[in-house]
């Protein structure tokens, strides 16, 4: 379970000693074992929080939770998942796979059938010996995302992961990491700024507003019972919640 | 443990193969074909005229040849190449060693920057070929001056561009080092080292052209021993013919380092190399 507790973070504004609110006070509870996105438009803090909550940076006020431990550096059982895939570009993709088990000084040989488990796990043991370079996009972020899974981590933090790819290569990620999510039971928040994927992945969606960055509105996403037929489309409260969280957006931002 | 098959794997189509006829058309006409003919016509273009010119100032292609034969069955050449390559391959070592070390410090530490720039900066404006009389002052004509003139003219571009090697990597991937848990020495050996070796290398190829002038140059100063002593020697006494040969091998020895320096390079630095075409 995450608990984000009235976080608040500024930023020096480029060539004046003004600060800007980046985030004002910001509650946010994602229960165990459940998907919860981050829904806004660019600029309204929810990478930060992010980044809050993974530890790479310190909020001004307030303070993160997980598992009831306050988050003050990077955990090993929070691992991230980037938007622009943040793989190693030296390493292959069993070599990327393999580089958190590394980091925990686990031996070679176990470390590469751990890494080649989890690397079939997204469908690429047939791509263990290529480079980042000789993948497309959507397998770069595929060995993206068995990296952050081969700790078997309590939390998962996705930055955006789908946002860099195709339309189509975008839906077949998605319906394979939930198949794949929903065999592992971590707890992940998600950060989108794509309401369809909002409402395909998510439990709850936390609808953010930008300047100061802060919470419009929290809705339990009713389609959520049915994203792993993948019939989220034609469910019958789809395009009522769409339009509702669209308005949610318009409000934050007008 | 059995993998759950969840995901059909990704699967490529094998290449088809390329027809032998398209390959020998591509080789005859390629780019290598055209080296050649240049070279070949460039030699017919020098032997013609070379052998009408005065052999103090000029000597024909097979004049060189025979000279060569010569030189190396009196063992004169195989003695000189010898002299010449030991300080040059120490001077080498070092060069790597002091350029890598000092890249890599001034990188890390802002406040070791400062101490060593206004140095670093003055040694690399000033020509180093006017250092060498104050070298060979302090460092003798022998192995030693040798040495330390190689380095001096070979280090710098091994400093600048570990420094900016290692400045150059990208916070992205810090970050990722960081999510994971990385300690600053991890850090340090799994990413910004890794993703710095492109640079190093870059800078060791410029660096063994920079070595082979300075070790020539070194040994015109000391005149005495080594390929640039034959050079100084046979140019004193118009044994042009002569002349010619410990160049030509300095040329061929010049060329196979770095092309040895570019096969690692290309084989290392493949991931950014193909980065930079995509972007």
């Amino acid at each position: 379970m995450i608990v984000c507790h009235k976080v608040s973070k500024f930023f020096a504004k480029h060539a004046t000693s003004e600060l800007t609110v980046v985030l004002d006070r910001v509650d946010v509870t994602v229960p165990a074992g459940t998907l919860v996105t981050l829904l806004g438009p660019s600029g309204c803090g929810k990478t930060t929080l992010l980044r809050i909550t993974a530890g790479l940076i310190t909020p001004d006020e307030g303070h993160v939770t997980i598992s009831g431990a306050r988050v003050e550096k990077p955990r090993k059982d929070v691992c991230m998942v980037f938007q622009n895939f943040g793989l190693l570009p030296w390493r292959t993709a069993l070599g990327n796979v393999e580089f958190p088990l590394e980091v925990d000084g686990m031996p070679g040989a176990e470390r590469k059938d751990v890494a080649r488990h989890f690397l079939s796990m997204v469908g690429l043991s047939e791509h263990a010996g290529h480079y980042p370079h000789e993948l497309s996009g959507g397998m770069q972020q595929r060995v993206g995302i068995a990296r952050a899974l081969v700790r078997k981590p309590v939390i998962i933090l996705m930055d955006e992961p789908f946002g860099a790819l195709d339309a189509q290569t975008r839906e077949s990620l998605q319906q394979d990491f939930l198949r794949i999510w929903a065999n592992t039971g971590a707890t992940v928040l998600f950060v989108t700024h794509s309401l369809h994927e909002a409402l395909l992945l998510s439990d709850q969606i936390v609808v953010m507003a930008a300047a100061p960055g802060r919470i419009a509105k929290v809705i339990e996403s009713p389609v959520a019972k049915s994203r792993l037929e993948g019939n989220v489309l034609s469910h019958p409260d789809y395009a009522a919640c769409r339009a509702e969280l669209a308005r949610c957006l318009q409000g934050g931002s007008a | 443990m059995s993998p759950v098959p969840l995901i059909v794997p990704r699967r490529s189509l094998p290449a088809r193969p390329v027809p032998t006829w398209t390959k020998a058309r591509r080789l005859l006409t390629g780019p290598n074909a055209i080296r050649v003919v240049s070279v070949l016509v460039f030699l017919s273009i020098w032997e013609y005229y070379g052998r009408a010119a005065s052999p103090i100032f000029m000597a024909p292609p097979s004049a060189i040849l025979k000279a060569a034969v010569e030189l190396f069955k009196t063992g004169a050449m195989q003695r000189a190449m010898l002299q010449t390559l030991g300080p040059f391959c120490l001077g080498l070592l070092l060069t790597i060693v002091i350029g890598v070390v000092v890249g890599i410090s001034i990188a890390q530490s802002k406040t070791l920057e400062c101490v060593l720039d206004p140095f670093i900066n003055a040694l690399y404006a000033i020509p180093r070929v006017a250092l060498v009389p104050l070298i060979i002052l302090w460092a003798g004509l022998g192995f030693a001056g040798k040495v330390t003139i190689v380095v001096s003219t070979a280090v710098f571009p091994i400093i600048v561009n570990t420094y900016s090697g290692v400045r150059d990597v990208r916070g992205a991937l810090l970050d990722v080092g960081r999510a994971y848990g990385c300690t600053s020495r991890q850090s340090f050996f799994k990413i910004i080292l890794p993703s710095a070796v492109p640079f190093i290398m870059a800078g060791i190829r410029l660096a063994i052209g920079l070595a082979i002038i300075g070790i020539v140059v070194a040994e015109f100063f000391t005149a005495m021993s080594g390929l640039g002593g034959l050079i100084v020697e046979y140019s004193n006494n118009f044994a042009t013919a002569r002349l010619f040969v410990p160049i030509i091998v300095l040329a061929i020895g010049g060329v196979l380092l770095t092309e040895a320096v570019m096969f690692v390079e290309r084989r290392i630095s493949r991931w950014r190399i193909s980065e930079q075409e995509r972007f």
